[in-house]
């Protein structure tokens, strides 16, 4: 539950409906507003605060970090977190690091086919 | 931090066919606590001892600060409690209700007493007995909500509510707890609201509280670990394991003490490690109430 708060709020992040220095909800606010526990809400905003993606003024509230290409970084992660799900798939099939690259090459060769 | 709602210790209530025994609950103040339990387990016994309702064989209870029995009237003052078979007067009207309870209690508050008969949508005019069952525990719960309690005892509130009688009540309790200094205990068998609304869970069977925590504690260290096991090999021993099932070259381990070094372990033996679940609360609910019933059948 707390992994679906994270993704709703980095791709508020993310379209720019929450740009750098916006102030987020508080916790008790935004728990209220999704019908989520606190606790829950809690654990997602100190995710986003370790990963950089939010910073926390102590009693002041969360705000979106000052970072200029914080959409960028994000999609840069969401990409990690994709290859490394297909890393694990690819060592469930017991697949060499080359046949895994082969593969990669292959789906972006079929990519630039389709854009041509 | 200030001092807890609930503070419940080493309670015990034996009747002719039913023992409560060692029971001890903790809710802080700003939190939710889900009480879970299968029908019969004394979810009902333990809250209308935490109303002092029912007095205990032995044991502390202490709410909002007041001593259980002893002060029971004037910790009833800041306690709202429901239950399901509390009893309205059929023939009078909801209108005639809020009076009621207005004249009792001085902490009733008339604008959100109106500003809820809008989002339960019900009328002050309706006769009780008109109501049907989901209007009935909404109108319930208005009388009491309305008087803002700092502690609300709620026995199966949304039990047989339909989906969005149920998402108007979890919405009006998640906005109590916007209140810092305010809480709430609510007992269910349905663990979907619990797992979405409570901060603190505290599993109950048989007359025993068998597991506690808080709630994103309990959903990481339970997993279940999907294992292939190779020919004349066994899987290792992994710290918390609840229960084992094999057959052929799968083996599913289910454990209440996850951590990632499990994994490691698993394939240092040789195994596979094909996927790691995490749990629903009501897969991890059967599973340590089965659990505990073989270990106390042992």
């Amino acid at each position: 539950m707390y992994l679906q708060i994270i993704e709703q709020i980095r791709r508020r992040i993310a379209v720019g409906d929450w740009p750098p220095g916006y102030e987020l909800p508080s916790i008790r606010a935004l728990a209220a507003a999704v019908q989520v526990s606190v606790i829950t809400v809690k654990r997602a905003y100190l995710e986003l605060e370790r990963e950089g993606v939010i910073v926390t003024r102590q009693g002041k509230g969360s705000f979106v970090a000052e970072s200029a290409n914080l959409s960028t970084q994000l999609r840069q992660a969401e990409l990690d977190e994709h290859l490394a799900a297909a890393a694990r798939v690819g060592s469930v099939l017991g697949m060499s690091a080359g046949e895994l690259s082969d593969r990669l090459r292959a789906a972006i060769a079929a990519r630039d086919e389709k854009q041509s | 931090m200030s001092e807890p709602l609930i503070e419940a210790e080493a309670v015990e209530k034996t009747y002719r066919f039913f023992r409560l025994s060692d029971v001890a609950l903790r809710l802080e103040a700003g939190q939710i606590l889900g009480f879970v339990g299968p029908n019969g387990a004394g979810k009902s016994t333990t809250i209308r001892i935490l109303m002092g309702m029912v007095r205990q064989d032995r044991g502390s209870v202490r709410v909002l600060g007041r001593v259980l029995p002893q002060d029971q009237a004037a910790a009833k003052r800041e306690i709202g409690f429901v239950s399901e078979d509390m009893q309205l007067h059929g023939a009078a009207t909801l209108e005639w209700h809020m009076r009621f309870v207005a004249a009792i209690y001085p902490g009733w508050d008339a604008d959100y007493a109106q500003t809820l008969l809008r989002r339960f949508n019900l009328h002050r005019e309706q006769r009780i007995k008109a109501l049907s069952h989901g209007e009935r525990v909404k109108a319930t719960l208005l009388l009491v909500l309305a008087r803002r309690p700092r502690l609300l005892l709620l026995d199966e509130p949304t039990t047989g509510l339909d989906p969005v009688a149920r998402h108007e009540v979890l919405a009006e309790l998640m906005d109590v707890v916007r209140d810092e200094r305010r809480g709430i205990l609510f007992s269910s068998h349905n663990t979907q609201d619990v797992e979405q609304i409570s901060d603190q869970i505290t599993f109950i069977d048989r007359g025993r509280i068998i597991d506690s925590s808080d709630k994103e504690a309990f959903l990481d260290r339970w997993r279940r670990l999907n294992l292939e096991v190779p020919a004349g090999l066994t899987v290792p021993h992994l710290p918390g394991t609840i229960e084992t099932t094999a057959s052929g070259r799968i083996a599913v381990v289910t454990t209440s003490a996850y951590t990632p070094g499990m994994e490691e372990a698993c394939v240092r033996a040789g195994l596979t490690v094909r996927d790691v679940q995490r749990m629903t609360l009501e897969e991890i609910f059967v599973a340590n109430v089965m659990s505990h019933r073989q270990e106390r059948e042992q």
